[in-house]
């Protein structure tokens, strides 16, 4: 692997681009480059594992039993890909991809313009936006945000951390903390009962797959050793000097808790602003609850040489988000003519993809969050950089009669704020259909344009000044 | 704020924030430092002028601006802890130029 590190070093056109340093991304730039095919990766931590392995060939994590061995795999993967004839940009913000396969991307004070035969996008998932009251309070962050302190800093919560939400990364957390020797002071589960009911029907076939051994001693660990309130129906969070106070209802009660930290958490959901911006289709999907990309089996969006692997295209886990992208490494190793054949084991590797499928289903359909909490209490912030409640939403969906979330940003702001409706997108669109009482079909998602991530000025003009880039600055 | 765990490996990195000298380490985001100095709150926001710190610490909440060297809107999740780097809260709007 080549790394770079300015634009200097970058060259103006690969056979393939790669947004994304995770599981998927490595491991599909990993195989394409064997073949001999010309592979930049691009990716915006400083060191490469993406969210899942973050920082795993730099922690300073001693005792490695702490977050459990599943972590570890990242390193095979990185280690693979180090050993590849890939360049490899950390740090690198891609903030344009277009049909015409032209990416925008600024590393360090500078910005170059770079194309690609094929690109992939392996921008893996973000946490699914959680529109409690409250939730943007200081002190208030996702349970993934604490876990990449724990895996990349060797941090955990000082004082009484109270994790909120439903979901498998949930439980993994609190265990590693209790492996840590510093528990959660209590868990509120929010996971829907009726949900167990739904995901009954699916219950054998996750029997068979690789994560059950896995999910029920975690379980039975962490009940073990933390107070879980199951059945919470409402949540809410409020400063209380020092400190905050989360007040909470399970049935008919009510109760309140002191705490330093509150955790949240409730399932995580594909990260879709590079591909919206890109001018790949979206669809919703029931069974998730989310925004995805519309990809067919070899993961190819609706703009040709734009493939999407990974918990970006569907949320799978890293299991299968490594062997899609191998997968779709040999896949393009093919298409694309590399020079050398590459070893394929697609046709081992289908029954383990088959084997995580299998498991998917159930997990989908225990931890789907309801939508009361998708869409937030009136009172809650749903657009957090613009300071939006859900209830303005609401109210103003039916006062104007807005048709979708592109025509709510010109009332409100919602979703045009630095964040670029990362942490409201799929609420706004929510609170749009349940207002209007329409089905998650007929509503859109952000139409999201270039830059799709904050760029200065200076980086913008630091595009070298030939007639192509012109053409393209005056294109964007 | 976060502790550190006491086996673990990485150097001192020396920094400030709003002047007060202060450490991390080696590997450090500008905001995990931050945190583990006892920083929750990092901004207050341009709309409402509300404390606001990170929340997804994996670049996409941008909730954790802080001021890195006389540069403004700096997200501190996604910038490593430098020796000598002086880190500022900010308040409200950034001002023009910075």
């Amino acid at each position: 692997m080549k790394r770079i590190n300015g634009c200097q070093d970058i060259e103006s056109t690969y056979d393939i681009i790669v947004v994304g340093a995770g599981p998927a991304g490595m491991n599909a730039a990993s195989t394409a480059s064997a073949s001999g095919l010309s592979v930049l990766v691009l990716d915006e931590n400083a060191t490469v594992g993406g969210q899942i392995y973050r920082n795993v060939t730099a922690s300073p994590l001693r005792d490695r039993s702490i977050v459990g061995p599943d972590y570890w795999q990242g390193e095979k993967i990185a280690a693979r890909f180090e050993a590849s004839a890939c360049h490899y940009a950390p740090g690198a913000v891609v903030w344009h991809l277009d049909k015409e396969r032209t990416i925008g991307v600024a590393l360090g004070e500078a910005s170059r313009i770079v194309s690609a035969r094929h690109v992939i996008i392996a921008t893996g998932a973000i946490e699914r936006p959680f529109p409690v009251e409250g939730w943007t309070l200081p002190g208030v962050m996702t349970v993934g945000a604490a876990q990449i302190l724990l895996k990349s800093s060797a941090a955990v919560p000082r004082g009484r951390a109270v994790l909120a939400g439903t979901g498998p990364l949930l439980w993994l957390y609190a265990w590693q903390c209790i492996q840590a020797g510093a528990p959660p002071s209590a868990i509120l589960d929010t996971t829907p009962r009726g949900n167990w009911l739904s995901a009954m029907p699916h219950l054998p076939a996750f029997l068979s797959s690789p994560y059950l051994g896995k999910g029920l001693a975690l379980l039975r660990a962490v009940r073990s050793k933390v107070r879980v309130v199951s059945g919470v129906t409402e949540l809410a969070i409020k400063a209380h000097s020092p400190g905050l106070s989360i007040e909470f209802r399970r049935g008919s009660r009510s109760e309140s808790i002191a705490a330093d930290h509150v955790l949240l958490h409730q399932g995580v959901v594909p990260n879709v602003n590079l591909v919206s911006a890109a001018g790949c289709d979206l669809i919703w999907d029931e069974t998730q609850a989310a925004w995805q990309p519309q990809t067919d089996a070899h993961g190819l969006s609706s703009v040709p040489g734009i493939s999407i692997v990974g918990d970006g295209a569907r949320i799978g886990g890293a299991e299968l988000a490594a062997m899609r992208g191998e997968i779709m490494g040999q896949h393009l190793a093919q298409q694309l003519g590399g020079e050398r054949r590459v070893d394929s084991n697609g046709a081992q590797l289908t029954p383990k993809v088959k084997a995580y499928e299998r498991g998917r289903p159930f997990l989908d359909a225990l931890y789907r969050p309801t939508q009361a909490f998708r869409v937030g209490a009136p009172s809650a912030i749903a657009c957090r950089c613009e300071e939006i409640t859900c209830g303005q939403i609401t109210e103003t969906v039916r006062a104007l009669d807005v048709a979708g979330p592109n025509q709510i940003k010109a009332f409100l702001r919602t979703g045009m704020g630095p964040c670029q409706g990362r942490y409201c997108g799929a609420t706004v669109s929510e609170l749009i259909a349940a207002a209007r009482g329409i089905p998650m079909s007929d509503i859109n998602y952000y139409r999201l344009r270039s830059p799709v991530k904050p760029i200065t000025l200076g980086q913008l003009a630091s595009v070298p000044h030939n007639n192509e880039e012109a053409k393209f600055v005056q294109r964007i | 704020m976060f502790q550190r765990l006491p086996d673990i490996s990485g150097t001192t990195v020396h920094f400030s924030i709003d002047g007060k000298p202060t450490t991390g380490i080696e590997g450090d985001s500008v905001a995990a430092a931050l945190l583990v100095a006892g920083h929750n709150a990092f901004r207050t926001t341009a709309v409402s002028g509300a404390e606001r710190g990170p929340y997804c610490l994996m670049g996409a909440c941008h909730d954790c601006y802080v001021e890195i060297d006389g540069t403004a809107n700096q997200q501190a999740c996604r910038i490593r802890l430098r020796d000598g780097m002086s880190v500022l809260t900010q308040h409200g709007k950034r001002d023009l130029g910075r």
